[in-house]
């Protein structure tokens, strides 16, 4: 499937480890939350990148200890109206993880904005559509009401703070 | 009333351009039905029994003449000729065609309106009392807040897919117009000694097929830890409430199966988590907004109007108007006026575009060129000049607007139901329209006193049959539409859900049915102080039960 | 004489529109003229013919409904198809049975 990351389809550097594979010695590989748990003594030791994806049901505090060692977290839609991975989103990057996130799953252009406002930064997306599309779901509105729900290096207008400004 | 500045404009009309590409994409077929069903639901549009049904969006139930000529110039220009204003203070238009849409928006964007979560699982129009303003028993006008909400929950990019929809009201008067414990998050506003203004946080109330009253987790929550406070509870709600069942997955459930002190505790929990960074920016917000909403510049009155009084004497038809539909205003020598959109055997809810026009008239020469919709589905006009109220009735009398009985058995409440509802199990409003024939006597209605007919015609509650002091829910039994009655529901400060009375009736046995309730009533009452809905607390079901079932 | 089917019907993508499944094979506002399927093989290809329609964009949320048909002339058998084969009932001035194009025997009951 491909990646977008940074605007653009993006190549997938990542491999995917499966609970019945073993670790390998390098690379940046992801594994379950249940691997993470298990096998945590080995995964802390791994040469490349760690990543883990978790289920949409996970609470933010059970990642906290694991947060500063992973470099990919991937959360899950298993439909693209199950919203729960927008708040665990929103509390991952308010537990101060600052590394990619990324969405899997039943994931569409309309939904692209608000998951890059909530901090996602990759999604894993289906080929149905061109890049063009993509890009352009993800602009549309470019004036929010929410604090602090405006990504980095995005051309968003935080409604309130600008008024603030102006006055 | 609150006017849009440059980010609004911007806003809206890049929500607009959003909603054009999506419907092109799904009339191209990029989009599946499937796909683009919550988008278009997120902006209002569904698809009902004859077409698609638009819902426009009036915020806290507040509009000018000008946004209700628009309303008038869509309901001709793009359907039938009418609308339908709902119980959440919203218009519904029942004939508009998708390839229409995106250019109805646009027309609604020039006058700051929009149709922006109007359905969809996420937080939806935020209703209140719809005498916000003028109300002589009020604290301070809940609008501001109400419009904070608006800007605060409007593409909310963290609770746009909710595991359900998201309902919000607000008051700001002590005595509850707005239904706000039978609501998702009601939010009552109180002041503590200093004067300063807090707000009672009521979760988990609603209606549908569980009802329930909600429970208040926070008696005074300071008015600038609100929307970071409401951010708290609406991050609970996303991650917990239940999506495996969408007859459970209100906030109602989750209060009810969590238990209030452990939901309490979760949405402490979350908002201590989250210091309230940033509150400045709120209360800036806040006051900003406010200024939008000063007092009208009120003339000083007297307290006596001699056109008033004399009118009143002369015309015994406007005397009995005034005493049912004419309210106290707080500024002397002004009235709200109520415009019933009851009119015997009518539909209620509906008005057709040359009524619209006529009230948006009505408002600009006489109301500070305000307009409110009701929950109860009627219209007001919340500051006219006591001088002026003849000539207002006048004028509505000549386009059937001056039916009076707002808060009597006219005055019912009715969803679609059947005859326009996708998802009806049986029709509402001819319902409606027998029970209004049947008490069309204003003086039986007067006699009978104060009275909430509700009616829906399925389960979802939309004509919030269960807060009826009778409710009326329209179901089907092997293809035949049958009405279950309940008895003692209050959407107001006494707020209960009804109890079901026994058996259904067949459509045609419903006006009769509530003729036997209503005739008991007047039986057993203790004098005419005593409401239907005392009297029934008073003695229970009882006797309506044995007035309607004795012979079955 | 009356014979009990299915007819397919859905609503016009573009405009909404209350359509039903002709055994042309196109789509007509009018009950009358749609295909009522008496066999379940039948009914299983009206449906194929719906889902084709619905991929085409041309229709959108097909199903199958009870009908009977009566000298020619088609009914639904449950009051919703009824309604939405007619109008609202309270507003004979709005919908197909305003348009003419609600059916010879679409009556409400
Ligand atoms: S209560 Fe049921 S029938 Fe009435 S409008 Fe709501 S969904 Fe439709």
């Amino acid at each position: 499937m491909p990646i977008i990351k940074d605007g653009a389809f993006a190549p997938d550097p990542w491999v995917a480890i499966t609970d019945d594979q073993p670790i390998p010695a390098t690379g940046d590989i992801w594994v379950s939350l249940a691997r993470l748990d298990s096998d945590w003594g080995t995964l802390c030791s791994h040469a490349g990148e760690l990543g883990v994806e978790v289920p949409n049901t996970t609470k933010a505090e059970k990642l906290k200890p694991y947060l500063g060692k992973l470099s990919l977290i991937l959360l899950p839609f298993p439909a693209y109206t199950d919203g729960r991975a927008y708040s665990l989103a929103r509390l991952l990057r308010e537990e101060g993880y600052i590394h990619d996130l990324r969405a899997r799953g039943n994931v569409l252009p309309d939904q692209l904005q608000f998951m890059k406002q909530v901090g996602f930064t990759s999604f894993e997306v289906t080929d149905r559509f061109p890049a063009e599309v993509w890009t352009k779901a993800a602009q549309h509105i470019s004036a929010v009401y929410q604090e602090g729900y405006t990504e980095p290096h995005a051309a968003r207008t935080a409604i309130w703070e600008a008024r603030r400004a102006r006055s | 009333m609150y006017r849009y500045d440059e980010f609004d404009h911007r806003f809206v009309a890049e929500r607009v351009s959003q909603f054009r590409d999506q419907a092109a994409r799904r009339l191209s077929g990029e989009l599946t039905e499937e796909e683009f069903r919550p988008l278009r639901l997120m902006n209002g549009l569904y698809l009902q029994l004859h077409a698609y049904m638009l819902r426009v969006a009036i915020p806290y139930g507040t509009l000018n003449g000008k946004q209700m000529d628009r309303l008038a110039y869509i309901a001709e220009k793009y359907d039938r000729g009418y609308g339908h204003f709902t119980t959440r203070q919203n218009i519904q238009y029942n004939w508009i065609k998708l390839e229409d849409t995106a250019e109805i928006l646009e027309k609604l964007a020039e006058v700051e309106m929009h149709a922006i979560q109007t359905s969809g699982n996420c937080i939806r129009n935020v209703t209140t009392d719809q005498w916000a303003g003028a109300a002589a028993d009020e604290l301070a006008d809940p609008r501001p807040v109400g419009e904070l909400l608006r800007q605060w929950s409007s593409l909310h990019p963290e609770f746009s897919y909710l595991p359900r929809k998201f309902k919000i009201a607000v008051t700001g008067s002590p005595h509850d117009r707005a239904a706000v414990r039978v609501h998702d998050i009601g939010l009552r506003m109180h002041l503590n000694d200093k004067g300063e203004r807090g707000w009672e946080v009521i979760v988990g109330g609603g209606l549908g097929r569980t009802p329930f009253v909600g429970v208040t987790v926070r008696d005074f929550l300071p008015e600038a830890e609100l929307r970071a406070y409401l951010e708290a509870i609406m991050r609970v709600y996303n991650l917990y409430g239940r999506r495996d069942n969408k007859y459970k997955a209100r906030v109602k459930i989750l209060v009810h199966e969590l238990g209030k002190e452990e939901f309490q505790r979760q949405v402490e929990a979350e908002y201590a988590r989250k210091p309230a960074t940033n509150v400045e920016l709120d209360v800036a917000e806040l006051q900003r907004i406010e200024t939008y909403f000063a007092a009208p510049a009120y003339e000083e009155l007297p307290k006596f109007s001699t056109g008033f009084e004399n009118a009143r004497i002369q015309d015994k038809e406007f005397a009995q108007w005034v005493k049912v539909n004419v309210a106290h205003h707080k500024q002397q020598g002004y009235a709200i006026v109520n415009i019933s959109l009851k009119p015997e055997g009518g539909i209620p809810g509906d008005a057709t575009a040359e009524q619209m026009r006529v009230v948006a008239d009505l408002g600009r020469r006489f109301s500070f060129d305000e307009i409110r919709v009701s929950h109860a589905q009627n219209l007001v006009l919340p500051h006219v000049k006591r001088d002026d109220l003849y000539t207002v009735y006048i004028a509505l009398k000549a386009h059937n607007l001056a039916s009076g009985n707002i808060g009597l058995a006219g005055d019912i409440i009715a969803c679609p139901g059947l005859d326009y509802c996708a998802l009806a199990t049986a029709r509402s409003i001819p319902i409606a329209q027998g029970i209004s024939r049947r008490f069309a006597d204003v003086k039986r209605q007067e006699e009978i006193g104060p009275l909430k007919i509700n009616i829906s015609g399925c389960i979802n509650a939309c004509g919030h049959h269960h807060v009826g002091h009778i409710g009326i829910l329209g179901l089907d039994k092997k293809g035949e539409e049958y009405y279950q009655i309940t008895l003692g529901g209050s959407s107001s400060d006494d707020a209960a859900i009804g109890s079901i009375l026994g058996p259904g009736f067949a459509a045609d046995e419903v006006a009769d049915a509530i003729e036997k309730i209503l005739d008991t009533y007047l039986g057993l009452r203790t004098g005419p102080e005593e409401t239907f809905l005392l009297a029934y607390r008073r003695v229970g079901e009882k006797p309506f039960k044995e007035a309607l079932y004795a012979n079955h | 004489m009356s014979e009990k089917g299915q007819v397919l019907t859905a609503n016009r993508l573009r405009d909404g529109e209350v359509v039903f499944l002709t055994r042309a094979g196109t789509w007509s506002e009018n009950i009358d003229e749609a295909a009522l399927a008496i066999e379940k093989e039948a009914a299983a290809g009206l449906e194929a013919q719906g889902a084709k329609a619905v991929a085409a964009t041309l229709v959108t949320g097909a199903y199958l409904f009870d009908a009977e048909r009566k000298d020619g002339h088609v009914r639904a058998l449950h009051i919703r198809e009824r309604i939405r084969t007619l109008g609202p009932t309270v507003r004979m001035d709005l919908g197909k049975q305003a348009e003419g194009t609600a059916g010879a025997f679409a009556a409400l009951d």
